[in-house]
């Protein structure tokens, strides 16, 4: 990949964290939006060289993580119900109220990890007297294949093959993190993979509304460093501004396509998120043109009483409320091995992160 | 949510794996030989010191580029007798095969391992087959045990790494896992991708040969380099660190790595070792190590230090610092 090489160019870097540490700023606490960016900050140890007055905080950005307990136990009803559960390996180790799916699948249910919803799609082809389910999580990033499987299951005939929709859509979130009343955020960076799909006029009533720093940020150390750079240069100004630090991947209108797909097969509707609650138009709901593909018509998923667990900080983590090691269960009950909450288990988890990176 | 069940982290090879074995098989045998949590036991029989390892080889598919689950099974125990500092003689070959497997499959990984036994100099001296019904297991399973004697003067065990040794990496990491994952999940992104499966005995033969200073060996598989380097930092109760910028990434793992979300340093190896090596020995390892077919691009890619016992930590190519933590749960199930 061209144009890649130079956003790890250390010397660059460096220049950029010098210039950084020689702006001598009061204390500044920017939100990474996006999980990946947590574990991209953390992994390239940008996090060590910045002055101790920039505290990066992660936010809603990992997808399994701001899935309700619901929509987890739901899940897991599902794979209970004779289907071939098909899901990304994140979620499988996801604690619900009463279990998990790698728990189930170790009792005898047919849970399988794909890389794609495609993969689920081809499974159903080969299986055609089972109904194979695909747990739809994740934001718009992985909504628009999600959608692409469908309308490809509805061209080729695969009618026993449906989505299970958890999907989240981040801009209605920006809004309900900043009506909290608990918000104390200088910055945003904005996630990159998301923006590539909604470009960075999506985020404009956002801004416009609630006029605070945005930068859209790639996963590289020279982005993350630029973005942070920009971010606090915006601070320093008193001008905040929404811009977009990652152009060689994300334009203004996003990827049209993308978008056209997962209008056709997706109607906003409103959704709870972990730590957030329920949030306005921010979640996916498959059309009734296409309900025969929607796991929540087709089946009659037992309702269940859920409950997050006890003691789980995980929702006010993931709004930046608490870090991780402010959690009474981090490191004691709840580690990678044995997760309380979702933000333990996902890869792009923030307790994950701080578990596996974070050195008190 | 603990389990009271066998879940697929508990055979990943990271902290499930050493926590079920520490915690429920280790305490029942009351061994010595199990508490060093090596890659096999060394023991006196008469006088002499023999290595002793087995291991079980599960990979799906069994076929994939640079090897296969024969060659697998050969190189993955010689290497493992290596470990200990034993020079591997004498293997065992136990077949489990699932009803319906083709004859002529079964021949080319026999061929395979024959092959693969005579460039380690070791001999098949004795086996098992056993045959189950079609769906009881998945194609087929090999198990390996073998034997190697150790010589007078070599006294290898991951609990002797001290401050100022320097770490020697053989090569480049992440091969064999990321070409397992992108076959069997049919990403034909990175076609030069190539597992790095291979016997490292004559390696480490050349090494222990040249120079007196080789404390410790260790072939980062399962749990990768990450988790190999905290085993030792545990058992040896010292610090480690490592420089990111000097481990050795081919752009082709390193990319397919990215795409899928993993972390090279937690992929799994199945043709490198990592040497702890005191300073004044490091420079005549390293040559030693790059003078065998299988370690050209060795280099020393860290040290150790008495702050900080238990601990890895890395300093990243922007010139941050970062711990490098043992592998909470699997990463990808069934590589090796």
């Amino acid at each position: 990949m061209k144009y890649r090489e130079e956003y790890r160019n250390p010397e660059i870097t460096k220049g950029l964290i010098r210039k950084i540490n020689e702006m001598g700023r009061p204390e500044i606490r920017l939100m990474e939006v996006c999980g990946t960016h947590t574990m991209a900050i953390f992994r390239s140890g940008v996090r060590s060289v910045l002055p101790e007055t920039v505290s990066l905080l992660s936010g809603p950005g990992c997808p399994v993580c701001v899935t309700s307990q619901k929509e987890i136990d739901s899940i897991i009803e599902l794979s209970g119900m004779g289907v071939i559960l098909t899901t990304f390996g994140d979620l499988i180790r996801v604690p619900g109220t009463e279990t998990s799916l790698q728990r189930e699948r170790a009792g005898g249910c047919d849970v399988r990890i794909v890389y794609s919803a495609f993969d689920a799609v081809e499974i159903a082809k080969k299986n055609p007297d089972r109904d194979v389910v695909f747990a739809g999580v994740g934001f718009e990033t992985t909504a628009p294949t999600i959608a692409a499987s469908i309308l490809t299951a509805a061209q080729q005939n695969v009618s026993n093959f449906s989505v299970f929709s958890a999907h989240k859509l981040v801009p209605p979130a920006l809004f309900t993190l900043m009506a909290s009343e608990h918000i104390n955020i200088d910055g945003f960076l904005l996630p990159g993979h998301v923006s590539v799909i909604i470009g960075e006029d999506a985020y404009r009533p956002f801004f416009d509304a609630h006029p605070i720093p945005c930068v859209i940020a790639g996963f590289e150390p020279g982005d993350l460093a630029h973005s942070i750079y920009m971010l606090i240069v915006q601070i320093a100004n008193g001008a905040p501004d929404l811009e977009n630090a990652y152009p060689r991947a994300v334009t203004k209108t996003g990827n049209t396509k993308a978008q056209t797909v997962m209008d056709r097969i997706f109607i906003p509707r409103d959704s709870e998120w972990r730590g957030l609650g329920e949030i306005p138009g921010s979640g996916l709901k498959i059309r009734n043109s296409f309900e025969s593909f929607d796991a929540e018509v087709r089946f009659n998923i037992p309702q269940t009483e859920s409950r997050e667990p006890k003691g789980c900080a995980c929702g006010k983590i993931l709004t930046g409320v608490l870090t991780p090691p402010q959690c009474p269960l981090y490191k004691k009950s709840c580690s990678p091995e044995n997760p309380v909450g979702p933000c333990m288990v996902s890869s792009e988890g923030t307790c994950a992160a701080y578990f596996k990176y974070y050195d008190e | 949510m603990t389990t009271d069940k066998i879940l697929l982290d508990h055979g990943g090879g990271g902290k499930m794996s050493h926590r079920l074995i520490s915690e429920m098989v280790a305490p029942l045998f009351k061994t010595p030989h199990l508490e060093g949590m090596n890659d096999g036991a060394v023991f006196d029989a008469g006088g002499r010191r023999i290595a002793f390892s087995t291991d079980s080889y599960t990979v799906d598919p069994i076929r994939f580029p640079g090897g296969d689950i024969g060659e697998l099974a050969v190189n993955g125990t010689v290497n493992d007798i290596a470990m200990c500092g034993g020079e591997p003689a004498f293997l065992s070959l136990g077949l489990i095969i699932e009803e319906g497997f083709p004859l002529s499959d079964l021949e080319d990984i026999l061929k395979s391992i024959a092959r693969s036994a005579e460039r380690a100099g070791v001999s098949i001296v004795t086996g098992d087959t056993k045959v189950v019904p079609n769906g009881a297991a998945d194609k087929i399973y090999i198990n390996t045990s073998g034997v190697g004697w150790v010589p007078d003067h070599v006294f290898l065990d991951a609990r002797n790494a001290r401050a100022g040794d320097l770490i020697i990496l053989s090569g480049s990491i992440a091969d064999h896992g990321m070409t397992v994952l992108t076959l069997r999940e049919g990403l034909t992104f990175s076609s030069s991708l190539k597992s790095d499966t291979a016997p490292l005995n004559h390696m480490v033969k050349r090494l222990l040969s040249s120079v007196g200073g080789v404390h410790v060996l260790r072939d980062p598989t399962r749990g990768g380099l990450g988790t190999a380097l905290n085993e030792i930092a545990l058992q040896s109760k010292v610090g480690v660190e490592i420089n990111e910028a000097d481990i050795p990434v081919r752009p082709e793992a390193a990319g397919a790595c990215e795409l899928l979300g993993f972390d090279p340093l937690y992929v799994a190896n199945e043709g490198k070792l990592i040497a702890f090596v005191s300073p004044d020995d490091a420079d005549k390892a390293l040559q030693a190590v790059r003078n065998d077919e299988f370690g050209k691009s060795a280099a020393v890619i860290g040290r150790v230090v008495s702050e900080r016992p238990g601990k890895v930590y890395m300093k990243t190519t922007i010139g941050g610092t970062r711990i490098v933590d043992m592998l909470a749960g699997e990463q990808l199930p069934r590589i090796c």
